[in-house]
This record gives structure tokens, C-alpha cells and sequence, in this order.
């Protein structure tokens, strides 16, 4: 049996699958139990599996001999992996209590649906082949994994307040933050997954003028960005500007992020457009 | 020979009202009441815990009909009549006394169970014993456990994890709303003892400010004064609340004084920083839809009331498997105190054993005139090799914890009966 790199690649990505698996499964065991010494080893199993992880992508790049940002199975595991790496950059600076179990919770969804897709290396189409490529893709997707982190502190914060609000404490009241805690976060992943964003549209842009000759061809792909980055926009505006916080920040954070999904998925198989390289 | 008995005598909250408590309590420390307790032959070890809620002292003793009275007399006897000691005094023995001082230290016995100053106060007792060394190997060892026993409670169960009364639910709150206190304000509109209570817990956990409103302003002048806080009158509540962020409200008012549309527009000014809102009134002074407004949170009294009843619920499960550990834990201190009982026989039984090898060896050695220092050395080995083996079925008869069948007790007689070891303890007795 030869092992050529892309079986080094596949077999990387699964055992990353399988650690963040039980670093999601020992954050749960936490969350429920609160136990100290868990969340320990949830921790320590996590860092392995975003380790694993880069090792995946490293080959990957390998393989591909190009940034494995382009397919589906690509793209998905890297918004895995750069969710699991801003939440790691971020654990690093403040702590946020039980954060680490929805995350993990995300980033298995995610994974999921990355090895479900085609791990097919297809050659990189002509427009493709430039060094904005990495640039280009790699900003936009690291905006995603701040958005996503914003995202789930925005369901973590629903959770807590509905519980608050309703005078009955259940799974969550003593297991979540306190709502300043999550509300900072909220203010925290936008006013970094924010800035991303408008430098992932305008190297785009800028690409966009070197490869097709135009700044901006109103593809699906483009529209849509043009919207989720208005969604946020419009948040941020808010926050700085009357002080949206709490409930509302929260949910404009969801359906903000909802709109990164559909850019991200949705428009491809939906809609098309030139943004479409892999089928 | 039996072993010493665990004694612990003491009275609590429970069963002795506070009268008769506040005349037992050690009011001068510990120093001198345990001095006074060294006056007594009958007691080995001995130590005393008072606090405002119990006065306890425990020993050892060899006669623990005898002791009793004579510590109760010598410590509580000026301050209270016999027949209310008889009356109030719980007095436990071994595994009971031991079960209990787990208890107290885990803080199961306690007024809010839960609480972890007994633990504090009961190392505090502790200390003062060991300095005057009278405590020995068995409360030592006994101390040790139940402070190790309250830290497995804590870390195991949530015993102290919720507040249990309604301004320490208040605080609760505030902290999972606001997260930091230190840099909040906190309004008292109105005063009154529950508020004033709510409003101390809340300074103590850090809240900076206090601003009290109140419809005579002297008043309010008065308890802003005791918070270094800042007097308004009643008129200007809304103003004030651009600037606060937590109120205890608890006026006489017969209506509401702040209606949802009176929040509404503040908010904005506050650029939506969170308002928490505690109505203590009855009736209530705020009207319930300003719960209904973002980032503003409103509680009234049956809210609170409500979260101390779920606390406690949750607490008593809590209580339940903490009081296992103790049960565990005592089990565990029970055995150690057998084996305490064993010993003596055991260190008794292998000195006669290497006496007897000792004259035998000497006699043996003095009539063997030329031998090599090693062959006298193969000769004392064999010896006690000798022994060794003999002794070896007894002292598993002795030490073993599974046959029970027969009694520890009777075990210790018959192996004592067998190699006739009664005579000479009774002429002199060892101390541990």
C-alpha cells in the first residue's frame, strides 16, 4: 500500500474528527457535571485536535499544491478550523464560562459536513490561479470564524436571558456567563470578524479588477456579501453609535450569520454564479 | 482492653435557644477554658469550638460516664444550673461524635447549610488545641479528617453554590445581569430593613455607589450618609435612573411609582445599558410590564421568594449526597479507630515474642563458647525467623477485617486469653 499524501491528508482529517469529537463529548460532560478537572482535559484535547487539524491542512496544501480553500470539503473544514483557532487565539485573552462546549459543538456540525462532501482534489481553474487566492479567501473565512464565535455567544445570550427573563431557572443560569460576559464577546468577535469581512470583499474586489477587468460583477456570491456585510455594518453601526446591546445585538448577530451561511453554501448551490468552481 | 471512648458534648441552634447559649459561649477565647479542662486526669485529648451558633468540646476519655459531668461542670458550671444542662447538652460517643464534628465541619450542621465560615472557625479551634498540644494522635487525626471530609463536600456536591436567602438571591442575580459590580450604582428608593439589607450585600460585593431616594429627604440624608452615598428626593427617580443600575424599591406607596413608559425613554439616554429592577414593596411599587423592555430585568418579592425556594431544593438534594460522604468518611475513621484498638495487643504480643527470643538467645550464645561473629548472626537470624513465623497466623487473626463471624473485641480477648497478656497491661498501661 503506497501512502501517498493524500492518504496522509484524509487519514489527518479524520483523526482531527474524531479528537474534536472527544473534546466535544468531554466540554458536554463539563458542562453538565462542572467539574474542574474535566474542562481541563476538554481543553487539552481540543488544542490536539486544532493541532491535527492544521497538520490536515498543511498536507492538504501539499496535495493540492494550491490553498485548499476552493471545494466544499475545503472550505467547510477550513471555517471549522478557523473557528477552532480564533476561539483558541480568544480563550488565550479572556475567558468565557462553558463557551468551549458550544464551540465545539459548532465546529463538529461543521466537520461533519465536511467529510460528507467530496474530497476530490479538482485542479485549480485558470481565474483562480494567483497569490489573492489565499489572500482573498483565507480573510474571508477567517472573518467567518469571528462571526461564528460572535454567533454563538448571541445563542448563548438568548439562552441566559430567556431564563432570566422568565424568572425560571433551568439548565442554564448557573452554567452560562453572566450577560455582560456575553454581550462583551458579542462587541468583541465584531469588532474583529467585522474589519476581516471588508478586507475579505475588498481584496475580492481588487482580484476581481486584475482577473475579469471589473471591480464588481454583481454575481450572486458578490450580492450576497454585499448583504451580510450591510447586515453587520448596520449592527455595528448601532452598537457604536445608540448602544444596541443585549437581545436585539443578539439576534441581528444570528440572522447576520445565517447570511455568511447562505454566502458561503447556499449560493453556490442555489444560485451559481462565477464564484462557482467545484460541482 | 478496651479503647478510649470519642466523646463530644455541645450545644447549637437547634436544640438550645439563644439565651442559654450566649452563657455557655467562650466569650475570652480558647486559651483559658482548655487549661482549665488540663485540670481533669480523666481526659486524654480535648478540644473546644464556640461561635454564635454552637459551643462543643470534644476528648477522649478512658471513662466517659465519669467525664461528662465533670466538663460540663468545670466549663458551663457558673453559668447555667445543672438541670439545664441535662436539658439542652447532645452528647455523642465514638462513631456518633465522630459522624457529628464531620457534619458541623461540612457545614450540614449549620444555621444556612452550606455556609463555609464554620470551616474557617473550626481550623481557628483547632489551632488553639494543637498549640497547647492538648490534642493528640486521635483528634489530630479526627481534625484532619473532617476538614478533608468538608472539602470533598464542597468539591463534590453544590452545596454552597445558590443563595439562600432573598438578598443574596438579589445579589445573584445582579452578578449573572451585570457580571462585574464594582463600577455599578445601586439606588434604594424608600428604605426599609430588607432593603437596607439587600443594599449592604451588594456594597460588600463591590457596588461602588448608593444613592437613596426617599420622600423625606432627612432620611434618605441619613442612610446615604451610612453608605457614603449621595441623597435625592423621590421627584427626581427618573432623572436618577440615567445614572443607576440597579433599585431596590420598598415604599409605602400605595400605587406603582414608575410605570413601563416611564423606563422606556431612559433607556435610550442610557444607551441601553441593563437596568435591574428589585420591587421589595408590598404592595409593589413597580409596574410588572417594565420587565418587558430590553436590557431590563424586574423582580419582585415572589420572584425572589421563588429563586430561594428552588436554592433550597436544590440544596437539600445537595445535602443529601453530602451527607453520604460524611457516612462514607466516618466508616473510613471507624476502621482506622479499630485498628488504634488492635495495636497495643499487636506491639504487646511481639514484644514478648522477641523478649523471649532475646533471654533464649542469650542463653544459648553464652554456652557456645568459639563461634564466629557469623555464625552468631545465622543463629539470632533463625530465631527470629522463628518467631516471625509464629506469630504470623495470629496477628492476621488480629488484623484481619473480613472474619466477622467473631468480634473484634473477642478476637483481641482470645489472642490476649492465649499467650496471656491481660496481667502485665494492667500493670503498665501504655498511652497510645
Amino acid at each position: 500500500m503506497s501512502s501517498s499524501p493524500y492518504q496522509i491528508s484524509f487519514l489527518l482529517f479524520q483523526i482531527s474528527f474524531v479528537v474534536y469529537f472527544l473534546a466535544m463529548a468531554a466540554y458536554i460532560v463539563f458542562f453538565v457535571s462542572q467539574k474542574g478537572h474535566v474542562r481541563q482535559m476538554a481543553r487539552k484535547i481540543f488544542f490536539a485536535a486544532g493541532l491535527i487539524h492544521t497538520l490536515n491542512i498543511l498536507f492538504r496544501y501539499i496535495e493540492a499544491g494550491h490553498t485548499p480553500i476552493t471545494s466544499q470539503h475545503e472550505t467547510v473544514s477550513f471555517l471549522a478550523w478557523s473557528i477552532a483557532w480564533s476561539y483558541l487565539s480568544f480563550r488565550w485573552r479572556f475567558t468565557v464560562k462553558n463557551f468551549g462546549t458550544f464551540v465545539s459543538v459548532l465546529i463538529i456540525i461543521l466537520m461533519f459536513i465536511a467529510a460528507l462532501a467530496s474530497r476530490e482534489i479538482s485542479p485549480l481553474v485558470p481565474a483562480l490561479q494567483s497569490w489573492w487566492l489565499p489572500v482573498h479567501a483565507s480573510l474571508a473565512i477567517m472573518a467567518d470564524g469571528f462571526l461564528a464565535l460572535a454567533f454563538i455567544g448571541g445563542i448563548m445570550y438568548l439562552l441566559q436571558e430567556r431564563e432570566i427573563k422568565r424568572k425560571r431557572f433551568g439548565l442554564f443560569y448557573s452554567r452560562l456567563p453572566s450577560l455582560d460576559a456575553l454581550d462583551k464577546l458579542n462587541h468583541h468577535c465584531l469588532s474583529i470578524g467585522f474589519p476581516l469581512l471588508t478586507l475579505g470583499i475588498i481584496t475580492g474586489s481588487v482580484w476581481a479588477k486584475q482577473a475579469w477587468g471589473a471591480y464588481w460583477h454583481w454575481d450572486p456570491k458578490e450580492t450576497w456579501s454585499l448583504i451580510t456585510w450591510f447586515l453587520y455594518a448596520a449592527l455595528v453601526h448601532q452598537r457604536f453609535t445608540v448602544g444596541w446591546r443585549g437581545r436585539p445585538a443578539a439576534i441581528m448577530t444570528i440572522i447576520a450569520f445565517m447570511a455568511v451561511l447562505f454566502t458561503l453554501w447556499g449560493v453556490n448551490l442555489l444560485l451559481g454564479g462565477i464564484h462557482t468552481y467545484a460541482s | 482492653m478496651p479503647r478510649d471512648s470519642i466523646v463530644l458534648l455541645g450545644v447549637n441552634h437547634k436544640t438550645t435557644p439563644l439565651e442559654i447559649r450566649e452563657k455557655l459561649a467562650l466569650a475570652d477565647g480558647y486559651e483559658d477554658p482548655l487549661r482549665t479542662l488540663g485540670s481533669l486526669d480523666g481526659l486524654k485529648e480535648y478540644y473546644l469550638l464556640s461561635t454564635c451558633n454552637r459551643v462543643e468540646v470534644l476528648y477522649t476519655t478512658e471513662n466517659s460516664g465519669e467525664t461528662k459531668n465533670q466538663v460540663l461542670d468545670l466549663l458551663f458550671g457558673n453559668a447555667v444550673s445543672r438541670s439545664d444542662l441535662e436539658k439542652y447538652v447532645y452528647h455523642y460517643e465514638d462513631e456518633e461524635a465522630v459522624e457529628h464534628l464531620m457534619m458541623v465541619a461540612s457545614s450540614l450542621d449549620s444555621m444556612i447549610v452550606g455556609e463555609a465560615q464554620i470551616l474557617g472557625q473550626l481550623k481557628e479551634a483547632y489551632r488553639y488545641a494543637s498549640s497547647q498540644k492538648t490534642s493528640g494522635l486521635v483528634l489530630n487525626k479526627l481534625l484532619h479528617k473532617s476538614f478533608f471530609v468538608a472539602k470533598r463536600v464542597r468539591t463534590e456536591t453544590r452545596i454552597g453554590a445558590s443563595a439562600v436567602s432573598i438578598s443574596y438571591a438579589a445579589v445573584e442575580l445582579a452578578r449573572k445581569i451585570f457580571g462585574q459590580l464594582d463600577n455599578k450604582t445601586v439606588m434604594l428608593v424608600g428604605a426599609g430593613e430588607m432593603a437596607e439589607l439587600a443594599a449592604e450585600h451588594l456594597v460588600g460585593q463591590g457596588v461602588a455607589h448608593v444613592v437613596v431616594a426617599n420622600r423625606t429627604l432627612e432620611r434618605a440624608v441619613k442612610l446615604a450618609r451610612r453608605y457614603n452615598g449621595q441623597a435625592v428626593s423621590l421627584d427626581e427617580l427618573i432623572e436618577q435612573l440615567e445614572y443607576v443600575d440597579i433599585i431596590i424599591s420598598s415604599t409605602g406607596a400605595t400605587g406603582t411609582i414608575l410605570s413601563k413608559s416611564d423606563v422606556k425613554p431612559v433607556m435610550r439616554e442610557r444607551r441601553n445599558k441593563p437596568l435591574f429592577f428589585i420591587d421589595i414593596a408590598v404592595p409593589r411599587d413597580l409596574d410588572q410590564n417594565i420587565n418587558d423592555l430590553d436590557n431590563v430585568y424586574l423582580y419582585d418579592i415572589d420572584d425572589l421568594n421563588n429563586v430561594v425556594e428552588m436554592n433550597k431544593a436544590e440544596r437539600d438534594k445537595e445535602a443529601v449526597k453530602a451527607e453520604r460522604i460524611v457516612a462514607e468518611e466516618t466508616l473510613k475513621f471507624s476502621h482506622w479507630l479499630d485498628g488504634m484498638e488492635v495495636n497495643p495487643t499487636i506491639v504487646e504480643l511481639r514484644k514478648m515474642a522477641d523478649d523471649i527470643c532475646r533471654v533464649e538467645l542469650d542463653k544459648t550464645i553464652g554456652k557456645l563458647k568459639d563461634i564466629s561473629p557469623k555464625e552468631q548472626k545465622s543463629i539470632e537470624k533463625m530465631a527470629s525467623a522463628i518467631v516471625s513465623k509464629m506469630l504470623h497466623n495470629p496477628l492476621q487473626f488480629l488484623k484481619s477485617n473480613n472474619s466477622q463471624c467473631v468480634d473484634r473485641r473477642e478476637r483481641i480477648n482470645t489472642v490476649r486469653d492465649l499467650f496471656q497478656l491481660e496481667d502485665e497491661t494492667d500493670s503498665k498501661r501504655h498511652d497510645s
